[in-house]
């Protein structure tokens, strides 16, 4: 029996609040944790597997064009080696998220430097990998390939959006900003590499892969294999961060699957980093135009965003720059156009939080200048410009927390609202400056179903193939259950990442906590429905807590109401209608310090705040982990994360994480992370909305601004490395 | 004489190319230690060979005949964690734990050299007593890349430990 809800309304029962558990929401622990912190927790290439094979893929060492010849001989004499394989099915490319169909098929037309050509099969690692750098091919490489994006011409993407008329309204208004950022390429350098383990048995193909979306990827290497989706498992219990760059299959699923079919044996294939640097997806680099003006009393008349981004030739993925600039802030006059650039560069998809991550540091960073233009305080030119609704659908918001966040946020900071001007403060060599951002992303939910299961011994099962890629799905899974039907955490066990379990969105544009802890929580009242039947009593008379439903003038142990039989229900979500009436988004403000070396242009970050609005909190201590990880990423991609490519011959100059700068340790100070209660009723049934991504939705843009408040050198280009803030810092 | 892996006796390979982090994953069958880069770069791959910490990825099995080595499963179970991994669960001192392994082994290695008296970037009197600050911690485990950005975390986990141990 299933339950299912198609969700047309908003829903302000706020079921979670009246239940009796007291688990919801509560900081637990992680029930997966101890594996984790013991190394017992197992990843897709670390399963023992009998008989396996290890693969080792072979990438172009040229940008675009034709590899004419593989001469396997050159191998296949090697110690170990069992096969090369170029086979037709495998895929060139990674491929993008939710696209639920094969991936472009067909290894020897080369479009971007270091896209897979084979794979060299063989006994052990050390015989494949040596056998991979021995393959002679042969090719033909085209001398015509673009890797700038402005070097060619771009072709605008969906229709723009034009409201009013934003030139005159720039030219009448009592202040302006028209400006040009740019921000460079992103890695998602996920810390797991890409891994697959393959296994045929002559009719399924079984395969450990590290991935995000199961539920899409299963259709996907279905087509890519010309085998029935019933003829594929794909198992990822646990994944090493993936951040949008394992939301498609990418190419050692399929090289790996192709090579167990033919070979008969399970085969084994991990990327090495630099291959997932080269061949998984890069955040687009970006140029924006920002033209944004105000009245005399410090409200929006203009506001236009422009974007430039790039990806391959027949990628339909945009880096969607403007997507929170639609709703973010009001003003008549309007204009938001996104171009793209095809270029040969390695494809271009989603890394943490598409859009925003660049497109909101730019627009926050227009509006510190425009601040600065009118004098006022960027808090409030912020507040006065919140609108009421979608300024240009006109849609209603289901809840919006971006005034009390900024409010909160200052506060906990200890903003000083008073005149800003920039070089006041200094300690020695370092300039000291604070700077501040809105935060915003659009709210994703995707169709969800999961199993929950009341077992004879009255412990509860949730069964679904969502992924836990370090957000926490196991914990807040198991706590919405717990909290339903009344069970403490370690009653409740929570099994994920297996295409045999009911199906689900998987983990992408935070839509999973929302999406299939609404599966979770339907087939709980489901659940609930029928144990009420089993004791005749009326289901809103029962009270559910630790194992035991009780009533007016009795109880039970769910133990008992269970009986020697399992009650199993599925719960099955689906986003309905309620896009169309209602516009629902999470927001936030970033607060921080920093310090800004007058002699080497060295941005230290010394703190940070973020205050951050995403509906009903699941778990504080997960959520605020997300968080987290959004503010470390902020630091990354303001100060040192930035692809750079050769623009001789497309080759990624930065493939490693020695010179592909993530945040370390000592580049993090204390961070301080305030979660404003908000239930959102357009959120999904349980009020909740994602969080994964928000974290890193803005905060740049404050850390660029506080830049400038330290040393006046207003940067117009994340990252803001040493050479640039050096370069335009003023003299003393 | 044998390497020895968390006291289990473990003949060397006969390919001398084996990285130790190799051999200690698929020869050992402890996957608790992590490949994040094969090349130094990330610390995944942190053990602790005769005390100190080391990468396994930058060296070979071979060069390792004797050595004591001893990885995350050595240092606790689910059942009877250290205190370090029990701190890393209280404090969410991960997210997706792929890193974990590697931090834990860092952390563990690095309050000894604390211990033992050794100077870092962080620390103001080099030729005084360390003294154990969020900074040197941050400094000491900054060959330690979490790309969820559980830096906080961790340094709060191991503060608790390290001020427990004080
Ligand atoms: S795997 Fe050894 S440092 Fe990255
Ligand atoms: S927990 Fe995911 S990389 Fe550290």
């Amino acid at each position: 029996m299933s339950a299912h809800l198609k969700q047309d309304q908003p829903d302000d029962r706020n079921v979670l609040d009246s239940t009796a558990q007291g688990i919801i929401g509560e900081p637990l622990t992680r029930p997966d944790g101890l594996l984790k912190v013991t190394g017992t927790a197992t990843y897709s290439a670390e399963y023992d597997i009998e008989n396996c094979l290890e693969g080792v893929l072979v990438t172009a060492p040229f940008a675009k064009g034709t590899v004419t010849s593989i001469d396997e001989s050159s191998v296949t004499d090697m110690p170990g080696v069992i096969a090369v394989i170029s086979d037709q099915r495998m895929t060139p490319r990674a491929i993008q998220g939710t696209a639920g169909e094969a991936p472009i098929t067909g290894v020897c037309k080369v479009d971007y430097w270091g896209q897979p050509i084979a794979l060299v099969v063989a006994e052990t690692f050390e015989e494949a990998r040596n056998a991979a750098k021995h393959l002679v091919i042969e090719y033909d490489a085209d001398d015509d390939a673009v890797f700038d994006p402005q070097a060619v011409e771009p072709k605008p993407d969906d229709d723009p959006t034009r409201q009013g008329d934003l030139a005159s309204a720039m030219s009448d208004a009592a202040h302006s900003v028209d400006v040009e950022y740019d921000t460079e390429g992103h890695a998602s350098a996920a810390m797991e590499p890409h891994a697959a383990i393959a296994e045929w048995d002559g009719d399924t193909l079984t395969v450990h892969a590290s991935l995000q979306m199961l539920n899409y990827n299963i259709s996907e290497l279905a087509d890519a294999m010309e085998l029935e989706e019933s003829k594929v498992r794909l198992i990822a219990r646990y994944v090493g961060g993936g951040f949008g760059s394992k939301l498609g299959i990418s190419q050692e699923i399929v090289a790996g699957s192709v090579a167990a079919m033919e070979l008969g044996r399970p085969v084994r294939v991990v990327m090495s980093r630099q291959q997932v640097f080269q061949n998984v997806m890069r955040r687009s680099e970006t140029t924006q135009r920002l033209r944004l003006a105000v009245d005399s009393e410090g409200k929006l008349t203009a506001f236009g965003h422009e974007a430039l981004v790039s990806n391959l030739p027949e990628e339909d993925f945009v880096e969607p720059v403007l997507q929170s600039s639609h709703f973010l802030y009001a003003g008549e006059n309007r204009l938001l156009e996104s171009k793209t650039a095809r270029i040969h560069l390695m494809t271009a998809g989603s890394v943490r939080a598409p859009g925003e991550a660049v497109g909101m540091p730019v627009l926050e960073a227009a509006m510190d200048e425009l601040a600065n233009e009118v004098g006022i305080d960027p808090i409030k030119l912020r507040l006065n410009n919140i609108p009421e609704e979608h300024p240009a659908t006109g849609l209603p918001f289901g809840s919006h927390k971006l005034a009390e966040c900024l409010k909160q946020g200052a506060k906990a900071f200890g903003w000083d609202s008073g005149p800003r001007k920039p070089r006041q403060n200094r300690e020695g060599e370092w300039w000291i400056g604070t700077g501040m951002a809105s935060a915003a992303r659009v709210h994703n939910v995707g169709e969800a179903k999961a199993r929950v299961t009341l077992q004879p011994d009255g412990t509860a099962l949730i069964e679904t193939d969502m992924t836990d890629i370090g957000t926490g799905t196991y914990t807040i899974l198991g706590q919405i259950a717990g909290e339903m039907v009344g069970l403490p955490q370690d009653s409740v066990l929570t099994e994920l990442g297996d295409t045999r379990f009911p199906r689900g969105p998987g983990s992408g544009g935070s839509w999973g906590a929302a999406s299939a802890g609404s599966a979770v929580f339907l087939a709980c009242e489901a659940l609930r429905e029928e144990i009420a039947d089993k004791v005749g009593q009326p289901v809103d008379t029962l009270t559910f807590k630790d194992g035991v439903v009780s009533w007016d003038g009795g109880s039970s142990s769910l133990a008992d109401v269970a009986g020697d039989e399992a009650l199993a229900k599925e719960g099955h979500y689906e986003p309905g209608d309620i896009a169309e009436d209602y516009t629902a988004a999470s927001f936030g403000a970033f607060f921080t310090e920093v310090a800004v070396n007058r002699w080497t242009g060295e941005t230290r970050v010394r703190r940070m705040t973020g205050a951050f609005g995403f509906g009903r909190v699941l778990n504080a201590k997960t959520a605020r982990s997300q968080c987290l990880g959004g503010m470390v990423w902020c630091i990354g991609s303001a100060l040192t994360e930035s692809l750079l490519f050769d623009p001789t011959d497309g080759h990624l100059a930065n493939c490693d994480l020695a010179e592909y700068h993530v945040p370390v340790n000592r580049d993090v100070p204390e961070l301080e992370v305030i979660m404003v209660e908000e239930r959102d009723p357009v959120g999904s049934p349980i009020q909740a909305k994602g969080v994964g991504e928000l974290g890193m939705c803005g905060g740049a843009g404050a850390i660029g601004n506080a830049i400038y408040n330290a040393c006046g050198a207003r940067l117009r280009s994340f990252p803001m490395t040493p050479d640039k803030v050096l370069a335009a810092m003023p003299d003393d | 004489m044998p390497l020895k892996i968390n006291n289990h006796p473990y003949d060397l390979p006969g390919d001398p190319r084996v990285s130790l982090l190799d051999f200690i994953r698929r020869e050992a069958g402890l996957t608790g230690t992590k490949k994040g880069c094969d090349h130094g770069q990330c610390g995944a791959c942190t053990v602790i060979v005769n005390g100190k910490r080391i990468n396994s990825c930058l060296t070979l099995a071979v060069m390792h005949d004797g050595d004591e080595v001893t990885t995350i499963e050595g240092l606790g179970t689910p059942t009877e964690p250290s205190a370090l991994q029990q701190a890393f669960v209280e404090h969410d001192g991960y997210q997706c734990g792929y890193c974990t392994p590697g931090q834990i082994c860092s952390a563990t290695a690095m309050l000894d050299e604390i211990a033992a008296g050794m100077p870092s970037d962080a620390t103001d009197d080099v030729s005084g007593a360390p003294t154990l600050t969020d900074e040197e911690i941050r400094e000491r485990m900054s060959g330690n890349l979490c790309r969820c950005g559980a830096y906080p975390n961790i340094v709060a986990a191991i503060r608790e430990v390290a001020g427990a141990a004080s």
